[in-house]
């Protein structure tokens, strides 16, 4: 990002704000699609408010889905070991 | 969204604040158009199920209450999975990994 109109250091800050605003926009697709499929496991008929087992559905959908991407990410490794 | 026009000067600090703010704002509207499309498609499926000539009053009603519980099952999505990362990132010493 080399601009004539920023110094070096000016330079330097724009870059560690924009690598730190695409982290979070990066978390924030993450939840996205997270959502998404949690809504559809959990949440089948729309009412006046989320109850309980809803709400215990949502998080436990996140917390399973990234310990399935740890798994898979175990297993391969573990796989390859054994080649 | 608002354009504060100019700073007070063309300083560099002042062009400088322009820039991330205009980054910050991009930013924001694609998080809320991404929010907006999925509620969209999410609240359609679940409160019509057989689209007719116009929206009912039911399916209004139903299209209402699904935008409310979509954005607090986001939240609760959002919270979890934030505390998930953080979780993670302490235990693998700040290295987390999703």
């Amino acid at each position: 990002m080399s601009n004539p109109n920023f110094d070096e250091a000016a330079q330097r800050e724009l870059s560690k704000f924009l690598e730190a605003e695409q982290a979070k926009a990066r978390l924030q697709q993450s939840i996205h699609t997270f959502c998404d499929l949690a809504f559809d496991k959990c949440v089948t008929k729309i009412g006046n408010k989320l109850d309980r087992s809803e709400e215990a559905c949502l998080a436990n959908t996140v917390d399973r889905f990234l310990d399935t991407s740890l798994f898979i990410v175990r297993r391969l490794e573990e796989t390859k070991g054994s080649m | 969204m608002s354009d504060y026009g100019n700073y007070g000067g063309s300083s560099m600090e002042a062009k400088k604040q322009q820039v991330m703010d205009q980054v910050r704002s991009e930013l924001a509207l694609a998080n809320a158009q991404e929010l907006i499309n999925k509620i969209n498609e999410k609240c359609f499926a679940k409160c019509v199920p057989k689209p007719g000539s116009s929206l009912d009053s039911s399916e209004q009603a139903c299209l209402s209450k699904c935008m409310d519980r979509y954005m607090e099952a986001w939240n609760i999505v959002s919270r979890t999975y934030i505390n998930r990362v953080q979780r993670e990132s302490q235990n693998m010493g700040g290295a987390g990994g999703f």
